[in-house]
């Protein structure tokens, strides 16, 4: 096993040993390992490159605040960016590479960066960006390539992702000492409890701090206390899950990784899952971090939290050096010496830069190692990771170091004091007061139905954490309604005497030139934020921005205090007036796969078929898509091409009989002693004259006076309409009527009910479909008497009850046919049968356009809410008397002025294709800019009339038939002469559809 | 994420609903100068703090209903049904 492993202690399962790879060398480590774990046990030291100045850097931290160790994760697919190190639990076959280098971790090109890094001070890629564009292509191309974090898989992610939705009466986030003795509480109440922590186990601090809690081992005292809860029915634990955002109301998302720590999900299983988790009452026991002390190369591997070199010796038995010294400005970093010399380490010093002596505790846990006091670490020496350390005492506030001597060692463990973690609080909009006695933020005043209780509340004792979490679980299961029955017995541990941390937000410069990180991610120095001060950054918001202090991944977890004290300390000012940059969600990185969930590819949006899909699969045809609908776009025959299916579908319809689906029409029942009223309202048209058993065109308008929607609505008796909208509309239509009956006009008796889903359409067209009505309903029933144009008749097809509606959009004579949706595919097929001796054949949504553009009819391209009823030669259909939806503002003088747009037909004059979206100009442009006089809206080849047609809006084009005009494509600077016309091609009179 | 309380079936997802802004401004008559009805269409105010808001249940049981709802602090005060005098 590696050189720096105990061969006992830890809580690992030394009989699984798991081998992994890492820059391509095998190495081996134990079930239970992280990578950062087992990295350190093989005495692995340079993991990675840093972000600016490629200096090498190892593992930091233990957990979520690992700053700096970071690790492409994984091969191919999988492959993933910017992995912590010591977040990643170790499986067997594991392959890891190191970031931000080449050609390798160990000999870096791109560390000329930090030889040449005067060059690179704050602010440096804002600065080349204000110079000329040409010089910053120049360097964009050499910084691309040497900054930034790794880089992402480029395959598709193999692995599926989900969403849950979880409820529950209390909601604690972090299952520390805290967390757990809220859960213990609030459990016994009976509420139902859910407990979310980012690690695999749990426990906090007593992961890395040898405790005691009721007179026991404090990891006794976890393993019953979570062994207790599982048992519970009322309880729900959720380790590797990160509560990473608070939203209104009490919502937690909270990231799961389900199958992270595996080699590959098994068959069926997510990778991870986003949980949306709304709670009555949300308990905050998130702890706290350590952060560091700034001084002269402390990014250098060998440089190590305190509590980390404690946790990596406890709990994974490795000694993170061989010669320690700890640098502390507070209690503590002191139980770092036992932990080590439990590990086999040597601590040669304790350098405590308080003059004050530490408390009882930590003068016990000092034993016979030398403590140096009112000194500090001036700078780390050594190439590649930490040789030695010099020492310098401090003579007296505000001046430099003198120094006294160097001392031999490879393993810094610093502490800087404890920043709670108040991420999740601060989402929530939670006002933060600075503790000075911790040197940090804290929460402030209570955010109802949110408790935050031990270290991230800015209580360090473990006695204290134990209580106030259990109050925080009593106090939110009674709020969540519950009642606490028996006495919760509180856990207990012994009372600390603690001296003061003294605050030491860097270690002054001593004529060194040594850089002193603030933040080891970012490349960020004490020097770099006096540069920003300097040139006027002296908001924090500008110093993050500027100096890139906090931002990454890792958004300043273990060094943002330093950084605004720093800044705090050059506007002679005191922290809490510099302020704090805002927390924002995500609380820790989260993958798209994971916030995407299940919502991508075909899953992105519902697909919606019409009852007839499946017929027409089975008839091959070509299905497009409109909107949410797959409709049938033409139905081609063996060895035919798609512009002769489409035009022989469109002849087909002329000259014989063809059948269309239409069920994607919007479709709305409007009911009550008002409907009338109410539709004379919502139309611009006259609506109480309609009879019964009689349809109407019908055109509304929004209320700003232009074109909404159009469709046809047929009163089936005196207070029921069936109205029907555009297939786009169906929806919105919908929606606009509701407002109006419920909020406008809610005196008026009208119910609404959508019935576009209950019920199918057909269309049946053509000089052939009286025939084939008539012998599937009977001669009398489809006689011109008996169901004339735009009249209505309740009818049975194949013993379906059906409504048939003589309207027709292709200008032919037609019928729609509408029934109950599971019935439709019998009509349809009935009305096939019945029709073949006139040769009837479906056609699609080509043919149907190119019918109703030789019809004039308008569409969604037509009424694209700028055009007015009378634009669309609709002017007179507006009723003069009464009120209804856009009356008032299509009478602005804007609206009814001369010199609007109409809508025309447009020819063209060559045998030239017109093209779609093309604008109209007057004159031939000869290359100049020229002045749109209009806009072709819908364009086809016209088999009718064997030229290629359009519908276009034209200034006043209505004055200007017969006049040649230019349809301009910028696209393909084409311009095709068209010849102005009226915009209906056949059949000007109507008589087809009255026939 | 908000809990809109729709008055006909209790505390719901915003996301069951759409939001359709002021509830305070009222349709004109036809008679009404044309200043009055492009306030009405076009014309809105922005307040933070305590605003009076027309919203839909829409995936719901689509009524249209009033809230009273701070828009700073995302308070929802209360929730009415459409009323007219
Ligand atoms: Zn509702």
């Amino acid at each position: 096993m590696g050189a720096f492993r105990n061969s006992s202690g830890g809580t690992l399962d030394r009989t699984q040993r798991i081998r992994f790879r890492f820059d391509g060398k095998q190495y081996s480590g134990f079930q239970g390992d992280t990578l950062a774990s087992a990295l350190l046990a093989n005495g692995v030291r340079v993991v990675g490159r840093s972000f600016k100045y490629h200096r090498p850097r190892g593992v930091f931290g233990m957990g979520v605040e690992e700053p700096s160790a970071m690790v492409r994760l994984r091969t191919g697919a999988r492959a993933e960016p910017n992995v912590r190190v010591t977040e990643v639990e170790l499986f067997d076959g594991l392959e890891a590479h190191s970031q931000h280098c080449w050609p390798s971790v160990n000999f870096d090109l791109g560390a000329i960066a930090n030889v040449m890094s005067p060059l690179l001070p704050a602010g440096f890629y804002y600065k080349t960006f204000m110079w000329p564009a040409t010089k910053w292509m120049f360097y964009e191309h050499f910084i691309r390539k040497a900054a930034g974090f790794g880089s992402s898989a480029t395959e598709p992610d193999p692995d599926n992702y989900s969403r849950s939705y979880e409820f529950c009466d209390v909601l604690i986030v972090g299952a520390g000492p805290a967390g757990l003795s809220a859960a213990l509480s609030a459990a016994s109440s009976g509420a139902k409890v859910m407990l979310v922590d980012e690690t695999p186990d749990g426990g906090g601090r007593l992961r890395f701090d040898d405790e005691v809690i009721n007179d026991q081992p404090a990891d006794k005292w976890l393993n019953e206390t979570l062994h207790e809860l599982s048992k519970m029915p009322n309880f729900d634990l959720r380790f590797r899950t990160t509560a990473f955002g608070y939203y209104d109301e009490n919502m937690v998302a909270a990231l799961e990784r389900v199958s992270d720590h595996l080699p590959e999900p098994e068959p069926g299983q997510v990778r991870q899952r986003v949980l949306q988790i709304r709670a009555k009452q949300v308990v905050l026991a998130s702890g706290s971090i350590e952060r560091s002390i700034p001084f002269g190369y402390n990014d250098k591997p060998g440089v190590m939290l305190a509590s980390a070199v404690r946790g990596y010796a406890l709990k994974y038995a490795v000694a993170c050096g061989r010669r320690a010294v700890v640098f502390t400005n507070n209690d503590s970093a002191y139980a770092t010496v036992a932990a080590l010399h439990a590990v086999g380490a040597q601590v040669v010093a304790v350098v405590d830069s308080r003059t004050q002596s530490p408390g009882k505790r930590a003068l016990e846990q000092l034993g016979d190692v030398k403590l140096i006091q009112g000194s500090v670490v001036m700078k780390t020496k050594g190439l590649r990771s930490v040789q030695a350390v010099e020492i310098g005492q401090i003579t007296g506030e505000g001046d430099s170091p003198q120094k006294s001597h160097t001392i031999r060692c490879d393993l810094v463990c610093v502490s800087g004091g404890w920043t709670p973690t108040v991420h999740l609080f601060s989402h929530a909009q939670g006002k933060l007061n600075f503790d000075d006695s911790i040197g940090a933020f804290v929460p402030g005043a209570d955010i109802p139905a949110l408790h935050v209780a031990g270290s991230a509340n800015g209580e360090f004792s473990l006695a204290a954490c134990l209580r106030q979490g259990s109050d925080a679980g009593i106090e939110s299961a009674k709020q969540a309604g519950y009642e606490i029955t028996e006495s919760v017995s509180i856990p207990t541990a012994p009372e600390e005497s603690v001296s003061d941390m003294e605050p030491l937000w860097g270690v002054p410069r001593m004529g060194s030139r040594a850089k002193r990180f603030v933040d080891i991610q970012n490349d960020v120095t004490i020097d770099d934020i006096e540069l920003a001060h300097t040139e006027g950054f002296v908001s924090v918001e500008h110093l993050k921005r500027y100096t890139t202090l906090g931002m990454g991944t890792d958004q300043g977890r273990t060094s943002n205090i330093n950084g605004l004290a720093n800044l705090a300390r050059l506007r002679e000012a005191k922290v809490p007036e510099v302020g704090h940059t805002t927390f924002r969600p995500p609380y820790t990185p989260v993958s798209l796969g994971a916030l995407a969930g299940i919502d991508f590819g075909e899953h992105l949006s519902p697909v919606r078929r019409t009852p007839l899909h499946q017929w027409h699969e089975r008839n091959h045809a070509h299905l497009q898509n409109s909107g949410a609908w797959k409709r049938p776009a033409y139905y081609p025959q063996t060895g035919e091409n798609v512009q002769d299916a489409i035009l022989r579908e469109t002849r087909h319809v002329r000259e014989k009989v063809g059948i269309t689906d239409v069920s994607s029409l919007g479709k709305i029942d409007v009911q009550g002693r008002d409907a009338a009223e109410f539709l004379e309202r919502i139309y611009i048209n006259r609506w109480k004259s309609l009879q019964i058993g009689r349809c109407r065109y019908g055109l509304m308008l929004r209320e700003d006076g232009f074109v909404f929607d159009d469709g046809t609505s047929t009163r089936l008796s005196e207070n029921e309409f069936y109205m029907t909208t555009t297939t786009a509309n169906a929806g919105p239509v919908l929606e606009h009527m509701e407002i109006y009956a419920q909020t406008v006009w809610p005196d008026l008796h009208v119910h609404l009910t959508s019935i576009s889903d209950q019920w199918a359409g057909m269309a049946l067209a053509g000089p052939f479909s009286r025939n084939v009505l008539s012998s599937v309903i009977g001669e009398q029933a489809a006689s011109n008497e008996n169901l004339p144009y735009m009249g209505v008749i309740k009818a049975r097809i194949a013993d379906v009850s059906v409504l048939v509606f003589r309207v027709s959009f292709s200008g032919e004579l037609g019928y729609e046919i509408h029934m109950p949706s599971r019935q439709a595919e019998l009509v349809w097929e009935t009305i096939l049968a019945a029709g073949q001796e006139w040769e009837i054949a479906p056609y699609g949504l080509e043919a149907m356009t190119i019918l109703r553009i030789e019809k004039g009819h308008v569409v969604a391209a037509e009424l694209d809410g700028r055009t007015t009823a009378a634009d669309l030669g609709f002017g007179r259909m507006m009723k003069p008397d009464g009120d209804y939806v856009g009356k008032r503002l299509a009478e602005r003088s804007a609206l009814t002025a001369n010199g609007r747009k109409q809508l025309v037909g447009i020819k063209s004059i060559d045998s030239s294709p017109i093209p779609r979206g093309a604008q109209i100009i007057a004159e031939p442009s000869k290359g100049k800019p020229a002045q749109t006089v209009g806009q072709v809206t819908s364009a086809c080849f016209s088999p009718h009339i064997n030229r290629e047609i359009g519908l276009a809006l034209i200034k006043e084009g209505r004055l200007i038939y017969g006049k040649t005009m230019y349809a301009a494509s910028p696209l393909t600077g084409r311009e095709i002469p068209v010849e102005v016309v009226h915009h209906i091609f056949i059949d000007p009179e109507g008589e087809r559809v009255r026939g | 994420m908000l809990l809109i309380p729709c008055p006909w079936c209790g505390k719901r997802a915003q996301t069951e609903f759409t939001y359709r802004g002021d509830a305070t401004v009222e349709r004109p008559d036809l008679a009404d100068s044309d200043a009055q009805w492009y306030d009405y269409v076009y014309t809105r105010d922005n307040p933070r703090g305590e605003h009076t808001e027309w919203w839909h249940h829409t995936g719901g049981c689509r009524k249209w209903f009033k809230v009273r709802r701070n828009t700073w602090t995302h308070e929802v005060i209360s929730s009415e049904p459409p009323v007219r005098d």
